[in-house]
This record gives C-alpha cells, sequence and structure tokens, in this order.
C-alpha cells in the first residue's frame, strides 16, 4: 500500500503547488492520475517517489513511513521505486552508455555481478538490441531511448512504479510496446503503479483505477504558470 | 540526427584534426623540453665583450646587456614559464572543482558558506593577493607556483559550482537518486564527468594566464630571482635597453610570452568541440 495523506508540497512555500492532497494506490493496483499540464501531478508523483520533500503530509510505503527524501531516505526504500519521467534525453546521462544506463542502479547498489545477465534479460523484454546498447543516449531516437529508461527503471526489481508521462513524448506502437512491458512486469511481480498523465483514453484503458486531478482534496485549483 | 549517420560513419576512428594551434603547442612543448637536454650550452655564460649585440647568425635573438645569448635564455625562460603555467594551473583547477562541486552538489547553507568565501577572496585584486603570497617565502619557482594557483582557482569554482547546480535538476539525478546511488557516487558518476569538459576547458584557459601572471610577479621583480631565466625577468631587465633603441631584448621575451599562450588558447577551442560527447560520434574529416 502506497498511502499519500495531505500532500503540499510545491518549489516556493508560499505558493505550493499541491495542496493538501491524498491519495493512496493498494498493493498490485495501477491507478492512474489524470491533470492538465502544470497542475502539479508530476510534483505529487516525485514526492511519492520520494525524490522531492513535501512540506506537509505524509508518504506510507507498505507500512513503513517515509521520514527523508532524495538521499535522507533509507536506500531501501528509495529503491522500492522504479520511477520513468516524461522527457528521455533529460533523464540518461548523456555520457553513459545505453547498457551502462540500464546497469547502473546495480551497480550504485553493490550488486554489479548481476549486472550482464539482467541487462540482456531485460533488453530483451524492452526490445533494445545488442548494437543499441553500446550506443550513446544521442545516438539513438527518443522512444528507443525511452526503452531503456524503462529498463533502467525495472532492473531493481521495484515494488512500485511511477510513470511521471511515460509514453507522452513517444509515437502509439511505442507507447503500447511499453505499457505492455510494465504490465507484464506487474503480472510477474504484482508491482503496484502510479502514473501520470493527460490522456484520458490510455490510462482508463491501462489502469484499474483513474484519478481526476480537480477530484483530490484541496487541490489548487488555478493551475500555475509553468 | 543519429539516423541519418550511417553505421561505419559513426564508428570511424577518432583522428585528432593537425591543427596550427596543436603544431605550436607540440613545438613550444618540444623545444623547452629538448633544447636543455641536447644543446650543452650555459644560459647564464656572461660574455661582456658581446654587450646588447642585435640579431646575428652566432647569436640569433642577439644578446643582452651582459653579453648572454638570448635565444637560449628565452628557451629557458619558456621552461620556467610553462612549468610554471601547467603546475599552477592544474592545481588551481584541482582545487577549484573539488571546491565548486562540493559547494554544489551539498547545496544549502554549505554552498552559501563556500561560496562567500570564494567572493571574499575574489574582492581582493588576484595581483595584489599573488604579491602578497609570494612575499611570505623566499623567491623561488614554487612560491610564484602557490601565488598562482591561490588566485586562480575561484573562477574555476565558480564555473564548476554553477554547472553542477544546473545539472542536479536534471531528471537523470532523480533516476540516479531512485536508483540507490549514494550522494557520493551522484557526485562522482554523474556530476564530475558533466562538469569535466568545463573544468578542463578552464584549465588549459588558465594556463596561458598563469604565465602572464608569473610575467607579471617576476616583471615587478618579485616572482623568480633576477639572474633566474624566465621571460618576465627579461622583458623587466629589457626596459632600460628599449629606451636607447635596442629592441630585440624586448621583442623576442615577449613573443615567447605571446605565441605559446595563443596556441593554448586555440588548443583549448578545438578541444571545447571535442569533449562535447554529441560530438563524438561525428565522422571526422
Amino acid at each position: 500500500m502506497l498511502e499519500l495523506s495531505r500532500i503540499t508540497a510545491g518549489y516556493e512555500r508560499r505558493a505550493p503547488v499541491v495542496r493538501d492532497v491524498s491519495l493512496s494506490v493498494a498493493a498490485g493496483e495501477a491507478v492512474g492520475l489524470l491533470g492538465p499540464s502544470g497542475c502539479g501531478k508530476s510534483t505529487l508523483a516525485r514526492v511519492a517517489a520520494l525524490l522531492h520533500r513535501p512540506y506537509s503530509g505524509t508518504v506510507v510505503i507498505d507500512g513503513s513511513p517515509a521520514h527523508g527524501w532524495r538521499h535522507r531516505a533509507p536506500r531501501e526504500q528509495r529503491t522500492a521505486f522504479g520511477v520513468v519521467f516524461q522527457q528521455p534525453r533529460l533523464s540518461a546521462d548523456p555520457r553513459m552508455r545505453l547498457a551502462d544506463l540500464i546497469a547502473e542502479p546495480l551497480r550504485a547498489t553493490g550488486r554489479r555481478e548481476e549486472a550482464g545477465g539482467r541487462v540482456d534479460e531485460l533488453a530483451r523484454r524492452v526490445g533494445l538490441s545488442a548494437e543499441l546498447l553500446r550506443r550513446r543516449p544521442h545516438e539513438v531516437s527518443d522512444g528507443q531511448l525511452q526503452r531503456a529508461c524503462l529498463a533502467r527503471a525495472l532492473v531493481l526489481r521495484p515494488r512500485w512504479l511511477i510513470c511521471d508521462e511515460m509514453t507522452a513524448m513517444l509515437d502509439a506502437s511505442t507507447t503500447a510496446a511499453l505499457v505492455a512491458v510494465v504490465e507484464e512486469y506487474r503480472e510477474e511481480t504484482g508491482a503496484g503503479l502510479l502514473t501520470v498523465g493527460h490522456d484520458r483514453t490510455l490510462l482508463g484503458r491501462w489502469c484499474d483505477r483513474t484519478v481526476r486531478w480537480e477530484d483530490l482534496a484541496g487541490a489548487a485549483v488555478t493551475p500555475t504558470a509553468d | 540526427m543519429a539516423e541519418t549517420v550511417s553505421g561505419t560513419a559513426r564508428r570511424a576512428p577518432r583522428v585528432p584534426r593537425p591543427s596550427v594551434s596543436g603544431a605550436l603547442v607540440a613545438a613550444v612543448v618540444l623545444v623547452a623540453l629538448l633544447v636543455p637536454a641536447l644543446v650543452p650550452l650555459d644560459e647564464q655564460a656572461v660574455d661582456l665583450g658581446a654587450r646588447l649585440r642585435p640579431p646575428s647568425w652566432s647569436h640569433p635573438f642577439g644578446t643582452d646587456e651582459v653579453g648572454r645569448d638570448l635565444l637560449l635564455r628565452c628557451v629557458y625562460g619558456l621552461r620556467v614559464s610553462l612549468l610554471v603555467g601547467v603546475v599552477a594551473a592544474f592545481a588551481a583547477t584541482v582545487v577549484g572543482t573539488a571546491v565548486g562541486a562540493l559547494a554544489g552538489a551539498l547545496g544549502g547553507w554549505a554552498d552559501r558558506v563556500v561560496m562567500r568565501v570564494v567572493d571574499l577572496c575574489s574582492s581582493v585584486p588576484h595581483l595584489l593577493l599573488g604579491i602578497f603570497v609570494v612575499a611570505m617565502f623566499r623567491p623561488g619557482v614554487w612560491p610564484v607556483i602557490v601565488s598562482v594557483a591561490f588566485t586562480h582557482w575561484l573562477s574555476t569554482a565558480r564555473i564548476v559550482r554553477a554547472e553542477v547546480l544546473s545539472l542536479r535538476s536534471r531528471p537523470y539525478i532523480d533516476a540516479a537518486v531512485a536508483g540507490g546511488s549514494s550522494r557520493w557516487r551522484v557526485t562522482v558518476r554523474h556530476l564530475l564527468p558533466g562538469v569535466l569538459p568545463q573544468a578542463g576547458l578552464a584549465a588549459v584557459l588558465m594556463v596561458p594566464h598563469a604565465i602572464w601572471h608569473e610575467s607579471a610577479l617576476s616583471f615587478l621583480g618579485l616572482g623568480l630571482p633576477t639572474h633566474q631565466a624566465s621571460l618576465g625577468n627579461m622583458v623587466q631587465a629589457a626596459r632600460g635597453s628599449l629606451l636607447a633603441g635596442d629592441w630585440w631584448p624586448t621583442l623576442f621575451p615577449g613573443l615567447f610570452i605571446i605565441v605559446p599562450t595563443l596556441a593554448v588558447a586555440g588548443l583549448a577551442a578545438t578541444w571545447r568541440d571535442r569533449l562535447n560527447p554529441r560530438r563524438r560520434s561525428e565522422p571526422t574529416l
């Protein structure tokens, strides 16, 4: 169970983007969060993934409350989340080859020896050829890079997946392929999913339940400029 | 973009393009390293019978006011200047990168404290601070190096900090945090490699600056001992003869300061382009 309760968060204390929002995702459930751009749904997703410290409110992950965010969160709590962002270009270190990109979380958590097999397995799953794995981010397309980013999010076998507009930059067939990979992974592991987007049709088909941003209690009514 | 590059062109070996600056830098370094080893002449040898001779076959750059061969002294002076320039620039870059990365990666109050210290140091004119440092030691090469390094790490620290701050908010850093990377690993694996091109470039651009600084200190009589051949010392010593119309003791050491600095700056410009990861896989001509 992933429970966010009464979260207030943002980038300026006097004008928080997310105000007093509560949301919970049951174990194994797929929840879609629908909202117009700039409403704060990405910020909420970052709070849920322990990447952005809220001004107030609590996050409880599988029964244990989060006490710290980013590096202050214990590693087991941080790595319980696989995160995929909207823009693959910005979420990949430009110096790393795709194979290193996918293996990086394993290396960072001291499981270097698993890297080879796991990268091959995930590459097959997301549909990246061995040749593509040797390339750097600027040598592949957005879709190919997002496949690698999804593989990276899955490499530590997270219990929760947070997809922040994962498919917004992609064409229909890549979108379908990536959603299929996520669903296959969830079927195997029973991982929960919080996916954020503004495509009603996609989220409706993908998720067990979709939540509209406006319906979350206390959500900022007026979207901010950015 | 990448799709238009054919598979073979992508893996074409990167052949360094020959450039004028590269050739000049290589020549300067070779001269500085080899000439003292191969030419068994003493640059300190005084010949009072041949004072202030204009350039000739036996003395291509002429002689100074005590009859020392200027070509030989220029080469020895170049050695000193290069040593000071390279070592000081390297030291300044290491310190500046460490401080800048620390401030940028930690953020918060640590960042504020460190950057105020940098501001404090920068508020004193460099030359004044440099003079203060050399004044604390006996004249020699090392005090000059320390002085130049101590006054030049500030700009690198600023550049590196700004760059780290901009990288820190990228989603790939978020991804690394979610992937379990420690603060240290994020800094070493993602932030530092991201700023190294800038830091390296700053280091190379600092070499000419350091050479100028050394020359300025020596010109003021605060750098190296006056008998030791250094480009700054030579220009300083030549002031009197220049007013008397003897141009060569000023011109040649001056050229020896200008040419390497321009060559290094030109090389830095080429290097900046090649270090950009986007250009690594571009086909080379």
